[in-house]
């Protein structure tokens, strides 16, 4: 099937909340609100015509200052079967990052899911270990967001961790052979 | 021993020894040569009951440090992904940015990036022999395989200048032509490889002791491993023919003929026998292209705004020093505004890049979708309710590279 | 033995205020050169191997640019270890655990920094990576390049042969 049609099934089916349908360089994203986000997944994947079995990517996009629903949840889907992908991204606003868990329906996004509250702050609610993976567990802050430096925190807003490595190797120094000289 | 204390001993083996499971650390120094991985294990006697891979060792922040580069600025960080296989990588970015571009590659440059990337394709895999014979136990392998890599890391260097990070394809096509001399030493490679195949095969192929270890273990179905997202040979391992080479061809493989291999049960040596199948086809593709590669120019001469032009160009013609100026201080800032998703088929899985743009000369979002993350999720799943000597096989097995995996 | 005894007692003037006993250097020099040539001909590094620069550090030690001709052996424990390369990338996720191998080392212990990551922080100025494992360790040797040819790696692993060469007198409880 060609994406466009898919992207009008799916337009047909849940036409409150589908709210834009894009093409650039023959791929297809539709942007839905987050409400229904697991039934019209749940659709993609059982309708016999589509059967998207395959999550290729979970991932989240931030567009501060550009457009108001801040943050947007990406899901790439793509069937072996039929060799179609589609595209749908899931508005989700700044100030309730909160948004339902796919991974009763593909087991392979849990990681994706952990990774994007890791980098961006969004909750997937009923997720079954929601927790950082890529950094620390006790890190402060998301840094893929726009307004994070990208050289970080330096000094006493750095990691605490961190803080003690230095610490504990400027007490060890009195130890070491060269001493204070390092 | 006095006679109690003997028979207090019968009296416990009798009523049944209390156990309690214990915690052990299998941290992110250990001498098998993965990388960063920590992996926490709850072992009852030699049977793990449970497992949690930690990743982000070494998370490096590369998407966020691609979103303040340009878009040729950007090449060398995607070099460093999976740094076994890095042309693979380069090619893997170079195609999403021409795809967003809307600007195409001539096809000398094509067939120059297929034979490339399954130069990295048996590199990687030497690399993943090597280090899973290793592993296991068989240590002979381990040195004749960096003999051959050797071989093709000397053919990198000669072609781009440096062994394991190069940064060798551009947008638009790639930096430098090949040269005679170079052609004909990968066609004398091609020719000896297929015999050091046997060879590595005679040594562990019929071998007791590597069928015990491997046949049975980790074994995931079709549907699982299809839900589980996994690619690459972990999922034609399963049986099912998944390769992006074949679904969505891209560079010169619609040009050449090729076979993907798959096997039928699932389990570690299925894969094993994946690889080493496609190690054969890989050598196959690269004569081919070596026989059919036509003559031309190597970086596409239609697209001034997102291609840098030649040096003499630059140095006489007004435009193209204005063209050149631009690209190398702003970027490309005739790009379109949009998204894009594509897709290669690294040696490791299906390798993929979502390219956000706005407008200007630098991504706006850059996610590298790796197999490694994926594959590396699969651990507990494999791992859980099998001994302890089975996890080293199945971190073998899903070939991990941590910098791929925490970016 | 007399003889020692002897020369303990009468101290020789050199200048004004400082007494030594004669001989003792050649006792000590000879002792610290027989111990430096020891140590320098039979290093064993950790495998510390993080990214990048650790496939480089396998390729030297492997078949074509061999390791083992300068005696050295890769070990897994760090108690049992000379040296340490630090190969890669560190990252503030990772750097208590390179402190905690570096300390469980027992003296005498080196370190080289391999690859531009470990010397500075390399391409990646960003907020999870150190800008240098010298922040938190000693290092002895720094051997830069995006990763270092295998030839480089082992010209840092003679440089830091010829400065255990070049030691005083590390054998002793005195400093």
């Amino acid at each position: 099937m060609e994406p466009l049609q898919i992207a009008g099934l799916l337009k047909e089916r849940f036409s409150e909340d589908v709210k834009e349908i894009r093409e650039f360089r023959n791929q297809v994203s539709v942007i839905v609100k987050r409400d229904n986000i697991l039934k019209i997944i749940r659709f993609l994947k059982e309708e016999p015509e589509i059967q998207m079995d395959f999550l290729k990517d979970l991932t989240a996009v931030d567009y501060l200052g550009k457009k108001v629903p801040r943050f947007e949840v990406v899901y790439h889907l793509y069937s072996i079967k039929f060799r179609h992908m589609i595209r749908i991204k899931a508005e989700v606003p700044e100030e309730d990052p909160v948004i339902d868990t796919v991974v009763p329906i593909y087991r392979g996004a849990d990681w994706h899911e952990r990774e994007c509250y890791d980098m961006f702050g969004i909750t997937f609610r009923g997720h079954p270990d929601l927790r950082r993976i890529l950094l620390p567990e006790d890190w402060e802050g998301h840094p893929l967001r726009k307004d994070y430096p990208l050289e970080g925190y330096k000094g006493e807003r750095d990691w605490r961790g961190f803080r003690e490595v230095l610490e504990l190797s400027r007490r060890n120094r009195r130890y070491d052979w060269y001493g204070e000289a390092q | 021993m006095s006679d109690t204390v003997v028979e207090k001993q019968k009296e416990e083996i009798r009523s049944g020894l209390k156990t309690k499971e214990i915690l052990v650390n299998m941290g992110p120094q250990h001498p098998s040569t993965h990388g960063v991985l920590r992996l926490v294990l709850e072992l009852d006697g030699e049977t793990v009951v449970k497992c949690t891979p930690y990743v982000g060792y070494l998370h490096r922040g590369t998407e966020k440090l691609c979103e303040h580069r340009t878009y040729l600025n950007a090449l060398p960080l995607s070099d460093r992904l999976d740094y076994i296989v890095s042309m693979a990588n380069n090619v893997g970015y170079v195609l999403a940015v021409e795809r967003l571009f809307g600007i195409e590659a001539p096809p000398r440059a094509k067939f120059i990036r297929t034979i490339v990337s399954e130069m990295a394709r048996i590199s990687g895999h030497l690399l993943w022999l090597a280090t899973h014979a290793l592993d296991i136990g068989a240590m002979t392998v381990f040195l004749y395989a960096f003999r051959e890599r050797e071989w093709i890391l000397d053919l990198f260097e000669q072609l781009s200048g440096a062994r394991l990070t190069t940064s060798y394809p551009r947008i638009g096509g790639v930096r430098n032509d090949v040269t005679e001399e170079f052609l004909d030493s990968l066609y004398e490679f091609t020719e000896e490889f297929p015999k050091r195949i046997e060879e590595y095969e005679t040594l562990i192929d019929q071998n007791r002791i590597w069928l015990q270890r491997t046949k049975g273990i980790g074994v995931i179905s079709a549907e699982e491993a299809i839900n589980w997202g996994l690619t690459g040979p972990v999922l034609r391992g399963s049986g099912v023919p998944y390769d992006v080479r074949r679904f969505a061809p891209y560079d010169a493989y619609e040009w050449v003929d090729f076979d993907v291999p798959i096997g039928k049960n699932g389990d570690v040596y299925d894969r094993y026998r994946v690889r080493m199948e496609e190690l054969r086809q890989s050598n196959r593709i690269i004569r081919q292209c070596i026989e059919r590669m036509p003559k031309g120019p190597i970086m596409t001469p239609d697209a001034p705004k997102f291609t840098l032009p030649p040096k003499d160009r630059v140095m006489s013609d007004m435009e193209s020093l204005i063209h050149h100026f631009v690209l190398v201080t702003k970027g490309p800032i005739a790009a379109p505004e949009g998204e894009i998703y594509s897709a290669i088929e690294a040696p490791k899985g299906e390798l993929g890049f979502y390219i956000v743009s706005d407008g200007t000369g630098r991504p706006y979002r850059l996610r590298l979708r790796s197999p490694s993350f994926v594959h590396a999720s699969v651990l507990p799943r494999l791992c859980e309710g099998h001994l302890v000597a089975d996890v080293i096989a199945n971190i073998g097995t899903i070939d991990i590279v941590l910098g791929e995996c925490d970016r | 033995m007399g003889l020692i005894i002897d020369t303990a007692v009468d101290l020789v003037e050199v200048e004004k205020g400082i007494k030594i006993i004669p001989g003792a250097n050649t006792i000590i020099t000879t002792l610290d050169k027989i111990i430096n040539w020891g140590r320098a001909s039979s290093l064993w590094p950790v495998t510390f191997g993080l990214a990048c620069c650790s496939i480089e550090m396998m390729t030297t030690g492997s078949s074509h640019y061999d390791l083992d001709r300068f005696g050295i052996i890769f070990r897994g424990s760090p108690r049992q270890a000379d040296f340490m390369i630090v190969a890669g990338t560190v990252t503030k996720k990772m750097a208590p655990i390179v402190r905690r191998v570096y300390d469980q080392m027992p003296e005498p212990r080196y370190v080289i920094a391999m690859g531009s990551c470990a010397c500075s922080g390399g391409i990646y100025n960003t907020y999870s990576v150190v800008q240098g494992c010298d922040s938190f360790l000693p290092v002895d040797v720094y051997v830069p390049g995006c990763p270092p040819r295998p030839e480089a790696l082992m010209y840092g692993i003679l440089k830091l042969q010829e400065k255990i060469k070049k030691e005083r007198m590390r054998w002793s409880p005195f400093r």
